[in-house]
Order: C-alpha cells, then sequence, then structure tokens
C-alpha cells in the first residue's frame, strides 16, 4: 500500500511538472511578452523597445532556463548595468553588496510566485486570498451536491423501472442537460429579476464575500451544484441497479433478509464504490463550474481571479492559478485512487 | 429446534405448476404442468438441457421470479402450506431458515464486500433472534461442519481470498447455518473442476444425512443425479417428461427423450467406432415455437402423426413400478430393451507417419508478483514443463487436466502466440517454436488450426458466418478471385452439414450447436492438418455434444487430420481418444493408449481423475477416491512432485522423496509414460477404478 | 400595429394547460406515494394477477398515463391552432407558423422511419423506446431548424442588423415602422442591441449544428485511433498514451480555452498546428481501415485507398491550409476554402478537449473485447493486429460508442456555449447560443427575454441528446 501511494505521488509529480510546463510555455509565447511589455510600458513601443524591454526583465531567456528559474531549481537571472544592478530575485536596482544578500533561488519553490500586473500585489497574497473564498464555495457545494445526488440515484436505482426510478431519473437527465451558464441564467430570471417578481435571492454573490448569507450565497452553490447532481446520481443509479441484480443480492434476498436491509448493508457499498471515483473526477469540472458562476454572481474568487488575469495577460498570477488548480485536480484523482483501493476489499488485500 | 417435528407428509409439493414470463410482446411460458413431491429426507434430481426450466423451478419454490415472472396456475405447497397464500413477512421468514438455496457460481453469490463470517452469522440473527457471539459459535461449528481448514481464518476473510472450491463450501455453510429441511441446489458444481467437484458432492451428501435435509438438486448432468438422488425427474422444453426413482428411470426408462438422452451421453460402453453415441435430431424449441402436443414430438424416433401432436399429454403412472410417470402416450408400446440400430460399424483408422513432435518443450512467464501495486518483484510461472510427445495423422490425441494444469498455454506455444522458454516443436520436421504467428508462413498458419471453446464467444457478433469464413479464406489465400471463395464457403458449410442459407445469418441467430459447427468450418478452411480442439463440446448441451463430436469424427476421418483434444471431460476422451496426456500443473504426468491410460497402473492423479468424474450408468461401481483440497497455484506450485500434496499413495514412497523432486518419466509397457516416484510393486497393485458391476 | 399577446386568440386553451399540467404532477407525486406505502408487488398466481391489476397502484399508472396524454394533447392543440391562426394566435401562433418548414421535415422524417422501423436496424429500434423518440424529435428539430436557418427560411429578421427603437423590447412588439414585406414584430423581443432575439436564436442552432457533430466525429477518430493501440498492445504504448491522456483530462477545461483560444496564441499558430496534427487522424484511420482489410487483394487495395484517401487528402489540406499564416504549404490551386480562423480554433480545441475521453472509452472496451476468442482466432489465422483491431474489436465495441457518441454531442454543445459564454473564438457579433446568452446576462434583472430563449434552446437540444442516448442505451441492451 505504501509503495503504491508513493507511486501514485511521484506519477502526480511528473504530470503537474509536464502541465506546469505546458502552462508556463503557453503564457510565455512571444506574442504575450510583447503584448506584456507594451501594458507595461507603453503601447506605442516600437519593436526593439520591446526587446530591449523583455530583454531586461529577463523574458529573452530560452523558455527552459525560465521555467527553472520560475521554479526555484535554477538560479535567478541577474544582469549587470552601469547603475547597479537588477534580477530576478531583486526589487529595483540595488548595488553590488546589496545583490549579493539576495537569494540566489526564488521560484515558486521558496514561495516567491511573482507579481501580479492587474491587482498591483503579490500573486501569493492574491491567490490564498482568492483560494479561500472559493474554497468555501466548494466545500458547499459539495455538501449539498454528493448527498443528494447519492440519494437521488440510490433511491433510483433501488428499484429499477419504478416510478421514482423514473421521475428521478428524469431529473437527473435534466440537470445533466442544464450546464452552469443556462441554470444561472434561468435561476436568477426566475428568483432574482424585478419583473417576475420572485426576490427571493439575490443576483450577485460579492457580498458574500465577506457575509454569506442564504440570501445571497445559496443561488452560486445550488447552480454548481446542479450540474454535478445529475451526473453523479445517473452513475450512482447505474451503479445501484447493476448491484441490485447481481447474484448475491439474490442470495441475501433468499437468506430472508428484509430490503432494508439488503440496500443498506448489502448493496450500498458495493454500489458506491463507482461513483466515489466519479465525484473525485469531478473535480476539474466544478473547477469550470466555478468559474462560470463566479463570473455570473460576480463572486470574486479563483475563479474569477482566473478570467481576469487570462483577459488581461497577468502572466505570473494566470501561471500561479493553473498551478493551483492542476495541482487540486491532480491531489482529488491521488485520493480517488487510494479511496477506490480502500472501498474495494478485492483489490486492497491480494 | 426441530422443524420437522409438528409436520408429517412432504415437505415439498409442487402441483400442476406453470410459470411464464411476460415480456412486451409475449407471454412466454417457461414451466406447464409441472408436479413433483419431496419427502422427508430424500433428495430429488431434477434434470435438464439448458433452457428446460428446471432453475424456474426452483426459483418459483423460492417465490422470487423477479419483475417478469408469474405462476400462472397449480400450486407449491411447503410442508402442507400453500406458498402463494402466505404474507411477505412470513415468506421472508421460511426464506433462509426452512428452505436455503445454493447456486452455481460461488464466487457471485457472496458480497465480494462483507465479510465472510458476517455473511453467515447474519442467517441465525435474522431467524432466530440469537445474539452475536452465539451466531459466531454457529458459524464456527458449521465451517468445521464444511471441512475448510481454520475456521476462524476463514470467517475474518472476504470471499475474494478462497479459492472456487472454498468459496463453494461457505455458501454451502451458509445454507446450513439455520438448518433448513429443503435444500435447493441449482447446478452447484458446474464451475468446480472435476476432482473439487467430486469433494463437494460429497460433502452435500453427507450433510444432508446429518442434518435430515431433504434436497432438490438441479443438474444438467445425469451422472451427478445418479452419484447424489434418490429419485430424478427429468425435464425437456418446460415440462416434466418422466419421474421415478433412480433405478427406474435410469434402467427402465419409459419416456422417448431420457432414452435420447442416455444414447448420447458417452458412457464407458460406448466407442466412436463400434457403439458410436446417438446424436438426437433437430434442436431444442425457443419456448414461443414449441409445437403443438408432444414437445418432443419433431424430434423423437417414435413420433406418430395424429396421436403424438393432438393434444396436451398428460403425465401417467407406469404400472408396477414405484412413483414412476411418464408423459408419453406411447410408453406401453415402445419396446424400450430394443438394441439401438448401429449404423455401419466403421473401421478404426490407422494413425500414419508423425506430423507434430513436441520435445521438452517449456514456458515459463514472468509476472510482477503483485499485480496492482507493482513493483521490482517478479515471479516465474512454470506454465508448461519439459513436454515430449508425438503426434500422428489421423490420430486424436486427448490432453486431460482441470484448471491451471497448461493445456491452454500449450495451445498458445503452438498456435504460435506465444514463444516457447526453450525445448522445441517440430511441424513435418522443422522447428516452429519461435517462430510467433506473424512470421509463420500461410501454411504453417492454415495448417495448425483451433476450435474454440465458448461457442458463443467464437464468432465476431457483428460480421454474418459467410464473410467471416471468406475472410479466413482469403487469409489463407484460397481462391482465385470473390466468386471462388463463395463456392468454397458453401462447401465448408455443406461439410459441416449446415444450410447454405446460414451464411446470410448473424451469429445471434444461431443456435450454439449451429456456432461451433461455423467454427468448425472456419478452422478446417485452410485445409487444416492439425486441430486443437479446446474443450468444444464442454459448453454444449448433452444432446448437440453427441453430434458436433460425431462431425468433428467425421472430418477428421475424411481428411486424415490429427486432432489435438483439449478436455476434462474423461468419458468423452475416452470415447473418442486414440492416445491420452494427463496435465497436472504444467507437467505431463501420464501419456499412453486410451486403453492404458484407463486401466491400472495409474498415475495417482488420472486414478483420482477417473473416480471423480461422475458416470451415469447404475452398473458401473467406482472405487471412492476424493482428493483433499484445491488444486494449488501455478504461482505457487508445492516443491518436489506436483500431485504430492494431494496425493493418497504417497505414503508408499520411502524417504519423502514426493517432497524433494520432481520425478523422473518412466516409462512402462508398449511406451506407456507415467511420471510418479512409486514403485512398480506399488503400481502392480492398483485396481481399476471404474468396473462394471456383474451381471 | 398592436403588439402581440403570448397566445391571442388561443387564450382558452391555458386554464386547459394548467389543469392538464396540474393533473400531471399530482398523479405521479400520487404515485411516487403509493409506490413507497404499498409493498412490493409480488405476482403469485393468475387469480392474484388479476386482483392486482384492479388495485390503486394500477388507477394510479393510468392516471398518470392520461395526465400525460393530455397534455400532449394541448401542447398540440396549441401547435395546430397556432399554426392555423398564425399571428392571431398571438406570439406562440406566429411561432409555429414560422417553423412551419421545421414540422414538415419532422413528420415526414417520423412517418418514413416508423414505416420502416424493423429494416433500419439499431436507428429503428429507437423508434420502439417513447424517451428514445422523444430525445430524437427535440434533437432533430434543432437540427431541421439550423439547416433551414442557414437557408434564411426560418427567421423573420436579419440577426445582424439593428431596428432602431427596438432596444430591449419585450416579446411581442412590434416594429416602429415596418417596410413592405417585412415581418412586423420582434416576436421574442429585442436585445440590447435593438437586434432580433428570435432570429439570433434560430441562427444560433445553425452555429451548433455545424460544428458540434463534426467536431465530434474528429474527437472520436482520434480516440479510436489511439485508444485501440493502446488497448491492444498495452505496455509502453499504453502507459504513455495514458499518461498524456491523464495529462489534458487534469486541465481544467477553461483554462485550456483561455490558453489555447487568446488572438496572441492563435498569431503564434499554434492551434493550425494542433489542427494539422488533429485532422491527419480520419486520414489515418481510413488509410489502415481499408489496408487492413484488402491487404490480401492488393489491386481492390489500392482502388479503394485512391477512392477514399484523395478526397479526403484534398479536404485535408484545405482544411489546415490558411493564405497568408504559419501553414501555407499547399498550393493554391488545394486550397478550395478557407474556414474563418475563429471557428478554427474553437473547433481544434474542441476536438482535443473531447478526444482523451473518447480514448479512456474506448481503450477499455478493446482490453475487454481483446480477451473474446473471435480475437484469438483471428490471431491463430495470422491476421495483422490493425486488422483485428478495426474489423474484429470496433464493430463490437459500437453500441456503447454510439450511446456515448450522442452524449458527447451534447458535451460538445455545452463546450461551445462555455466559449461563446467567455467571449472566447468566435467573433463578437455571432448569433451562437452561448454568446447570446452571455450579452443577455449582463441586464437579466431587468430584461429577461434575450437571454432566456437561447438558455432554453441549449437546454432542449442537450436535454434531447441525453434522452436520445439513454434511448439508444436501452434498446441496443434489449439484444
Amino acid at each position: 500500500m505504501g509503495l503504491f501511494i508513493l507511486r501514485r505521488t511521484g506519477v502526480m509529480i511528473v504530470t503537474a511538472l509536464c502541465l506546469t510546463f505546458i502552462v508556463f510555455f503557453l503564457t510565455n509565447l512571444y506574442p504575450n511578452l510583447e503584448k506584456l511589455a507594451k501594458t507595461q510600458g507603453n503601447f506605442r513601443m516600437s519593436d526593439e523597445a520591446v526587446e530591449s524591454w523583455l530583454d531586461s526583465q529577463g523574458y529573452m531567456q530560452p523558455t527552459i532556463v525560465k521555467y527553472g528559474q520560475w521554479l526555484g531549481v535554477a538560479p535567478g537571472w541577474t544582469r549587470e548595468n552601469e547603475d547597479g544592478i537588477t534580477g530576478r530575485c531583486i526589487t529595483g536596482q540595488v548595488s553590488a553588496e546589496a545583490a549579493a544578500q539576495a537569494p540566489t533561488f526564488c521560484g515558486i519553490l521558496q514561495g516567491d510566485w511573482g507579481y501580479s500586473t492587474v491587482f498591483k500585489d503579490q500573486v501569493s497574497t492574491i491567490v490564498s486570498k482568492r483560494l479561500g473564498a472559493t474554497g468555501f464555495l466548494m466545500l458547499c457545494v459539495l455538501v449539498l451536491m454528493v448527498p443528494t445526488a447519492l440519494a437521488i440515484g440510490v433511491l433510483a436505482g433501488m428499484r429499477e423501472g419504478s416510478m421514482t426510478d423514473r421521475s428521478l431519473s428524469t431529473v437527473s437527465i435534466m440537470s445533466t442537460a442544464t450546464p452552469e451558464y443556462v441554470s444561472g441564467v434561468i435561476f436568477i430570471a426566475v428568483f432574482t429579476s424585478s419583473t417576475v417578481g420572485l426576490k427571493w435571492f439575490k443576483g450577485t454573490a460579492t457580498s458574500a464575500m465577506d457575509n454569506p448569507t442564504f440570501e445571497n450565497f445559496f443561488l452560486p452553490v445550488l447552480t454548481i451544484a446542479l450540474y454535478g447532481v445529475g451526473y453523479i446520481a445517473r452513475m450512482t443509479r447505474a451503479s445501484m441497479t447493476e448491484v441490485m441484480t447481481a447474484q448475491y443480492i439474490r442470495t441475501a434476498r433468499l437468506k430472508g433478509v428484509s430490503f432494508r436491509n439488503i440496500v443498506v448493508k448489502h448493496a450500498l457499498r458495493n454500489a458506491l464504490i463507482a461513483p466515489f471515483t466519479v465525484i473525485m473526477l469531478q473535480f476539474p469540472w466544478l473547477l469550470n463550474g466555478v468559474v462560470i458562476v463566479e463570473t455570473l454572481f460576480n463572486y470574486k474568487g479563483f475563479g474569477w481571479a482566473l478570467v481576469q488575469a487570462a483577459g488581461n495577460n497577468d502572466i505570473e498570477l494566470l501561471l500561479a492559478i493553473s498551478v493551483v488548480s492542476v495541482i487540486v485536480v491532480l491531489v482529488t484523482q491521488l485520493i480517488s485512487d487510494i479511496g477506490y483501493v480502500f472501498l474495494n476489499p478485492r483489490i486492497r488485500i491480494s | 429446534m426441530n422443524k420437522l417435528a409438528d409436520y408429517d407428509g412432504p415437505i415439498l409439493e409442487i402441483d400442476k405448476l406453470s410459470i411464464s414470463f411476460f415480456t412486451r410482446l409475449r407471454e412466454i411460458p417457461a414451466v406447464m404442468d409441472f408436479s413433483v413431491a419431496v419427502q422427508p429426507g430424500e433428495a430429488v434430481g431434477l434434470v435438464g438441457e439448458s433452457g428446460c426450466g428446471k432453475s424456474t423451478v426452483a426459483l418459483g419454490v423460492m417465490q422470487d421470479l423477479g419483475k417478469n415472472g408469474r405462476i400462472v396456475g397449480g400450486t407449491i405447497k411447503f410442508k402442507g402450506r400453500d406458498l402463494a397464500e402466505i404474507s411477505a413477512d412470513e415468506l421472508r421468514d421460511i426464506r433462509g431458515n426452512e428452505i436455503a438455496m445454493i447456486y452455481q457460481e460461488p464466487m457471485a453469490s457472496l458480497n465480494p464486500a462483507m465479510k465472510i463470517g458476517k455473511q453467515l452469522m447474519e442467517v441465525p440473527m435474522i431467524h432466530e433472534g440469537i445474539g452475536e457471539k452465539e451466531a459466531y459459535q454457529r458459524a464456527l461449528e458449521v465451517v468445521t461442519d464444511v471441512r475448510l481448514p481454520d475456521p476462524e481464518r476463514m470467517l475474518n476473510s472476504y470471499p475474494h481470498q478462497l479459492s472456487g472450491g472454498q468459496q463453494q463450501r461457505i455458501v454451502i455453510a451458509m445454507a446450513l447455518m439455520s438448518k433448513p429441511s429443503l435444500l435447493i441446489l441449482d447446478e452447484p458444481t458446474t464451475a468446480l473442476d472435476v476432482t473439487v467437484e467430486a469433494a463437494v458432492v460429497e460433502l452435500v451428501k453427507d450433510l444432508g444425512k446429518k442434518y435430515g435435509t431433504s434436497m432438490l438438486f438441479i443438474s444438467h448432468n445425469l451422472g451427478l443425479v445418479l452419484e447424489t438422488c434418490d429419485r430424478v425427474c427429468v425435464m425437456y422444453s418446460g415440462e416434466a417428461v418422466e419421474r421415478g426413482s433412480i433405478a427406474d428411470v435410469f434402467d427402465d426408462m419409459q419416456h422417448p427423450y431420457t432414452q435420447a438422452l442416455f444414447r448420447s451421453i458417452p458412457l464407458p460402453s460406448a466407442d466412436k467406432n463400434a457403439h458410436p453415441l446417438v446424436a438426437i435430431p433437430g434442436n431444442f424449441p425457443l419456448p414461443h415455437e414449441r409445437p403443438p402436443g408432444c414437445n418432443f414430438g419433431p424430434r423423437c424416433d417414435y413420433f406418430e402423426a395424429g396421436r403424438c401432436d393432438a393434444g396436451d399429454i398428460l403425465m401417467e403412472n407406469v404400472p408396477g413400478n414405484d412413483r414412476h410417470a411418464t408423459r408419453c402416450v406411447k410408453f406401453k408400446e415402445i419396446d424400450w430393451n430394443a438394441p439401438v440400430e448401429v449404423g455401419e460399424e466403421k473401421e478404426k483408422t490407422k494413425p500414419g507417419k508423425v506430423v507434430l513432435k513436441m520435445d521438452n518443450l517449456k514456458k515459463y512467464y514472468e509476472v510482477a508478483a503483485n499485480a496492482l501495486f507493482g513493483g521490482g518483484e517478479t515471479k516465474v510461472v512454470k506454465a508448461n514443463e519439459t513436454l515430449s510427445f508425438e503426434a500422428r495423422e489421423s490420430e486424436t490425441l486427448a490432453i486431460v487436466g482441470e484448471s491451471g494444469c497448461g493445456k491452454s498455454t500449450f495451445a498458445k506455444v503452438l498456435m504460435g502466440l506465444e514463444t516457447a522458454t526453450e525445448g522445441q516443436i517440430l511441424l513435418d520436421g522443422s522447428n516452429i517454436e519461435q517462430t510467433p504467428i506473424e512470421a509463420r508462413d500461410t501454411t504453417t498458419v492454415s495448417d495448425v488450426q483451433m476450435v474454440f471453446q465458448n461457442p458463443f464467444d467464437t464468432l465476431n457478433p457483428s460480421m454474418t458466418v459467410g464473410r467471416q469464413i471468406i475472410r479466413a479464406l482469403e487469409v489463407f489465400d484460397i481462391g482465385e478471385n470473390d466468386r471462388d471463395r463463395k463456392q468454397r464457403m458453401l462447401e465448408l458449410l455443406d461439410l459441416v452439414k449446415l444450410p447454405r442459407a446460414f451464411a446470410d445469418r448473424m451469429p445471434r441467430q444461431l443456435s450454439g450447436g449451429q456456432k461451433q459447427r461455423v467454427g468448425i468450418a472456419r478452422a478446417f478452411s485452410g485445409g487444416a492438418r492439425i486441430v486443437v480442439a479446446d474443450e468444444p463440446v464442454s459448453a454444449l448441451d448433452v444432446s448437440v455434444q453427441a453430434a458436433v463430436t460425431d462431425l468433428l469424427m467425421e472430418i477428421q476421418r475424411n481428411e486424415k487430420t490429427t486432432l489435438l483434444f483439449i478436455s476434462h471431460d474423461l468419458s468423452i476422451v475416452r470415447y473418442l481418444s486414440d492416445r491420452v496426456m494427463v496435465m497436472y500443473l504444467g507437467h505431463v504426468v501420464e501419456l499412453g493408449d486410451t486403453d492404458q491410460v484407463f486401466s491400472p497402473p495409474y498415475h495417482p492423479y488420472t486414478e483420482a481423475l477417473l473416480s471423480a468424474v461422475p458416470i451415469a450408468d447404475t452398473s458401473i461401481q467406482k472405487e471412492h477416491i476424493v482428493l483433499e483440497g484445491d488444486i494449488p497455484s501455478a504461482m505457487n506450485p508445492p516443491s518436489g512432485c506436483p500431485f504430492q500434496t494431494r496425493c493418497r499413495w504417497k505414503s508408499e514412497v520411502p524417504g519423502g522423496l514426493c517432497d524433494i523432486e520432481v520425478p523422473p518419466v518412466r516409462t512402462l509397457q508398449d511406451g506407456h509414460q507415467i511420471k510418479c516416484h512409486l514403485s512398480d510393486a506399488v503400481l502392480e497393485q492398483m485396481t481399476p477404478v471404474i468396473k462394471t458391476a456383474a451381471e | 400595429m398592436d403588439p402581440l399577446s403570448w397566445t391571442g386568440q388561443i387564450a382558452f386553451l391555458n386554464p386547459l394547460m394548467m389543469l392538464t399540467l396540474a393533473a400531471l404532477g399530482l398523479s405521479i407525486l400520487a404515485w411516487m406515494v403509493l409506490s413507497a406505502v404499498l409493498p412490493e408487488n409480488r405476482a403469485i398466481n393468475s387469480g392474484a394477477a388479476e386482483m392486482m391489476a384492479s388495485g390503486p397502484r394500477d388507477w394510479v399508472a393510468s392516471a398518470v398515463r392520461y395526465a400525460f396524454l393530455a397534455v400532449i394533447g394541448v401542447v398540440l392543440a396549441y401547435l395546430i391552432l397556432g399554426l392555423i391562426l398564425d399571428t392571431k394566435a398571438g406570439i406562440i401562433g406566429a411561432l409555429a407558423r414560422q417553423f412551419l418548414p421545421v414540422w414538415i421535415a419532422l413528420v415526414l422524417l417520423f412517418a418514413i422511419s416508423i414505416n420502416l422501423k424493423r429494416k433500419l436496424g439499431l436507428y429503428g429500434k429507437l423508434f420502439d423506446s417513447p424517451i428514445g423518440m422523444i430525445g430524437f424529435a427535440l434533437v432533430m428539430f434543432w437540427v431541421f431548424t439550423g439547416f433551414f436557418g442557414a437557408f434564411d427560411m426560418i427567421i423573420t429578421h436579419d440577426p445582424l442588423s439593428q431596428l432602431s427603437g427596438l432596444k430591449n423590447k419585450v416579446p411581442g412588439t412590434p416594429l416602429p415602422n415596418p417596410e413592405e414585406g417585412q415581418f412586423a414584430w420582434y416576436l421574442l423581443g429585442g436585445d440590447n442591441l435593438a437586434r432580433d432575439v428570435f432570429s439570433r436564436m434560430v441562427k444560433g442552432s445553425w452555429e451548433v449544428v455545424k460544428i458540434a457533430p463534426l467536431a465530434t466525429i474528429f474527437a472520436f477518430m482520434v480516440g479510436i485511433t489511439l485508444g485501440l493501440p493502446a488497448g491492444y498492445f498495452g505496455g509502453r504504448l499504453d502507459t504513455f498514451l495514458s499518461f498524456l491522456a491523464n495529462l489534458i483530462l487534469a486541465f481544467p477545461v477553461i483554462l485550456l480555452f483561455y490558453l489555447l483560444v487568446t488572438p496572441e496564441i492563435v498569431a503564434t499558430g499554434l492551434p493550425q498546428y494542433m489542427a494539422a496534427i488533429l485532422f491527419a487522424f480520419p486520414l489515418i484511420f481510413f488509410g489502415v481501415l481499408i489496408n487492413s482489410r484488402f491487404h490480401t487483394q492488393p489491386q481492390k487495395n489500392y482502388l479503394w485507398l485512391a477512392v477514399v484517401l484523395i478526397p479526403l487528402a484534398m479536404l485535408y489540406l484545405s482544411l489546415i491550409n490558411e493564405k497568408g499564416s504559419v501553414l501555407d504549404i499547399a498550393p493554391r490551386a488545394l486550397d478550395f476554402f478557407d474556414i474563418p480562423g475563429g471557428i478554427l480554433v474553437v473547433f481544434v480545441s474542441v476536438v482535443f478537449v473531447n478526444s482523451p475521453t473518447v480514448f479512456r472509452i474506448v481503450r477499455g472496451l478493446t482490453l475487454d473485447i481483446k480477451t473474446r476468442d473471435y480475437v484469438a482466432a483471428a490471431q491463430t489465422r495470422g491476421e495483422r493486429p490493425w486488422y483485428i483491431m478495426l474489423w474484429e474489436v470496433l464493430p463490437n465495441a459500437r453500441g456503447p460508442l454510439i450511446v456515448d457518441f450522442c452524449l458527447r454531442i451534447g458535451y460538445t454543445t455545452i463546450l461551445l456555449g462555455t466559449l461563446g459564454f467567455f467571449g472566447l473564438g468566435l467573433p463578437p457579433e455571432s448569433p451562437d447560443w452561448g454568446s447570446t446568452i452571455n450579452e443577455g446576462r449582463k441586464l437579466l434583472s431587468i430584461y429577461l427575454h434575450p437571454a432566456i430563449p437561447p438558455a432554453m434552446a441549449l437546454l432542449s437540444l442537450v436535454l434531447g441528446l441525453n434522452l436520445l442516448a439513454d434511448g439508444l442505451r436501452e434498446e441496443s441492451l434489449k439484444d
């Protein structure tokens, strides 16, 4: 088991490195840098001016070197000119003595995530703040989504073909067919708009950043959860119906076990093995939903920051956001693998 | 608690039971007018081919027919109470407590995510309301009763940690936890190996006696029923056709189907040249295509139009016999003792020159010690160990062994799907053991072909039958153009006695036997000279088995093919093979002519195997040899002789040689080879396992 | 001109509609309650079964059925009366009349299909399943709408032209000064640029219909061509390809879109290189497919290869080649058409996101099917691996793949909407549903009507695809 976790972690780190490199490469393509130079310097820069500005900022080094510096495994660049020394790890322009004091490595491994050009702040502070806000949102979504979805799936799959099954299956199909931007729009229209008149909730969740209440926070949570509910519920239902027709359920029935106990004691654990992995693999999708919903409800979280960073060519922030989201996804995948092994005695003990 | 105390009479009484399944289109009758009674302490066998409704009867008794099934007529009385009239709660109280059921697939009937102890303890806890401790004690007791080693460890493990035989014992234990008065066994040993099956059957018999349980034993195997039951009921296409005591039905049968069934199974008296099997003509009718009158009519030798198809035929008692009934209007007129009409007696074919020679063939696999968690360690699995034999033209060489004996690996190496680790395979004198199939030339490939075991898997479901045969012809470079090949394909269909119209059918429109025939046609499409038949008939019903076997023999006779017949069924091997090779855990333990292998001296494993195979003949007396334990895993073979863990002759070998050394191959008279440490003197003492009782 | 009300002269149907809907809801509720209260139906024998047939369970069951039929009936009444009365029946009537070509096409399609359903294989069986039929009807409704819309048949106004005075006007608003021959109302109102919402919705369906199925086909080609060998050969190839697939799957889709679809990245030509790789897969697929089948008969082989591959190759060159961009390799004569840059990028990124999932499905199916005896039979007669993969394995994996195909078109539609929602790739004035929703949402709390129609359209199309997939799955399992 220990070896298994170790190997999976190894694969995860390799994956994370590959993915961050891809993001790094894409964000550091020349047109992006050119745009960066123009927004930071001025918009009428000549091509030469752009190049020299980029050169002075260390952007003209080979991508792999830059990647190493950003990661913190290669020494940060320094450059001497007549006025002093500038460098990746040096703020501003300092004298040679001060430069010697500065650390050699400054990448994300050292906790130096860079500076956001949009928010004019350290990337690490922005990311931690936004992540906190989104983390709360995600938690609420999971709390709402997972139990609902599992309950719907189990109830529907318990008696295949019954009316309960058919009604609940229709509900779950409907919800998988409704992406967040559709359900969000409909919810806002129905529950918040002045024209329909049902002013039950608030159309924006900006205030929920500081003071989440049911009124301003429920709609965003519901919108994200709804899309996932259908998918997980359908998986659970499929897995449940399969288990309910298994021979060992018949064995239990013919042992005289009551229907309730068959479901609770015999079927449930076996039926939840498959959906468990599905829930964990939902995370890339949840992130997606988060971005849409945060944009839609103007909730200034992680997803909103992503849109801002990407829309404004804020390279360092975008990189940081990518790294964090990739790591979140990979960690959940790792948990799902381990959990699967744990839930399934057939694999655990062999 | 004796559940029999307050009731005197038949435990189970089924009277004129009819069960139907309802689909959107129509009602499909599965069981019609079925009656049987089980007396206390009696074991009743229910025999029939697949689809005859025998399992439906069992589920009907359990009142568990699913959403579509419905009892449309008749009654089922358990201890005098009509099961249809009791409430759901009472029914739940009977299930597991008074009637218990054992199924075919032990692995599937145990909950994979629940410890065995819990699954066992559940039964008395529900029905008798006893505490956990007491239930645990009971579970321990019963697990000891089913002769499982180390009961406490067993109770604490998950189903997948046990072998198939152990799992089936657990299922039996579970059924006996509440000491039921009726035990229903639905093909309880079909998924098990023959030697394991023998042990389980013996266990069931003993426990039935010990607990005084009545049994309803469902099986397709007449031999097994003979060994376990007191009475038997033969079913055909949803109806009981004959019912009576074992002796009456086996020796004084009064229904044409029963007779045909006995003539189509390879009993020791059958012989492929002198007394060939008689296949039942035609096919099993589909439930909605049953003929009027007698269901067996269209396939019956005694059919008389106007009488047999006139109307419903009822069960009639056979005068003189005890509770012996048959569903045949003509049973009093038929001369049941008339000898079988034997067609022309075929001449025994003479084996020709050596076509295939194996010399010290070895095949080892390296596998990761732990598939999921990986890791550097690898284990060597010795799938084939020093295989040497010769096969001649028009000879049938049977390869016998249970699961894990290496027969499939051997086939793969011969076909070129794997390459050998060591040794050589000579085809017409040239080596092919290191040539994978991609590197073989077309002639070599078409010369060595294979017939597969599972008829439902052997044909590509999305291609027409004709197309699949034509494709084989294309690959083997046969025929100038498409028209040629089409012609040749139709001839091949003729060869396997299928109508030419089948060329345009999809495989799903064919029955199992017909699919197997297409498989044979495909194998012979390139004029194969060596055909490996991997259990070609074991998945087919008995009545179809005979026909397919016959076909295979006939083609072999005409084409002078060398047939390598892989099987675990010694009856059929004895019937059709010229020479036999017995394998155990990758080793050839015995090799010789059919007569040599089937008569003493035996290898101890062959002896046990012979004793384990159930034979449906009351005049046969078998010596009872039950092997302990299961077949060891090929990943983890025992030291020394592979069979030493289960051998009953081990004590006859001095110095514990069996534990230390793999025995050498010894040649007895006339090329009969045995891999055993036993001295000649001990081998001399062996007596035949199967004896025909003195008339 | 007067503004149109929703139902006009057929307003008398409204209470009926309410009534039937309420009946349906109540009966479904009653059924669910009953099935929870009553014990499981245990069919014992004929007598008891007949008794059960008149029990409360069946009462409710038939109530649900009749209520459902009543709802359908009223909906049909709306449509038919609307068709006859046109604008006199209000907005609904006008809409029903505008969609006339679609109704005709749908009725024809269903009539022909139901008549021939026994001869049409799996497609025909679809008409045995009510769920599948509803799904298919929804899907075909939008397909026909998109198709006719592309020929300017259903729309009432030009989706791009702005009419003064109609900014954010409610549904049914008449044009202030209609010209001769011009449709006199904005049926579903005007958006914030005073464009006709209805026409934009109809045009938007064409955007989906032309991109989503094609992109899904490409994703399947890529997934199949890579998934088959990964599953069949296993080993290092499998490890490598699975790693790549997991790599893409671990990316949050939006991030990927933001990285791929920005103008800066497009300027580097990266999407075009990706297109060059992804679009090559159909060529490889069909080449291998034909070659493996006919390699025993060289003449037939060359003929078929030429017939299939030459047009494909020309298409391929035209697709990836674009004047003045990084990929300008083909001679002018071979570059028949250019696709607008935005669409190519959207297309590429959608294919890229979808193919790893298809890869995983195909790989899993292959792993399962390759253990079958007919695969072993093909091996023992010396078939080449690609023949086995494409002709023995793939056809037998078709059931789950067709089902997934339908689901995946729906998923692609959602992705396209997401792209539009974030204003990525497609031009800003594009009428596609995602962009329209995005524009409409800004004033959502005051004006509902611009955002709701495209949202409902997208919902119903994806729902139709899901129902269709469910119906197909059910029917294909019945064999």
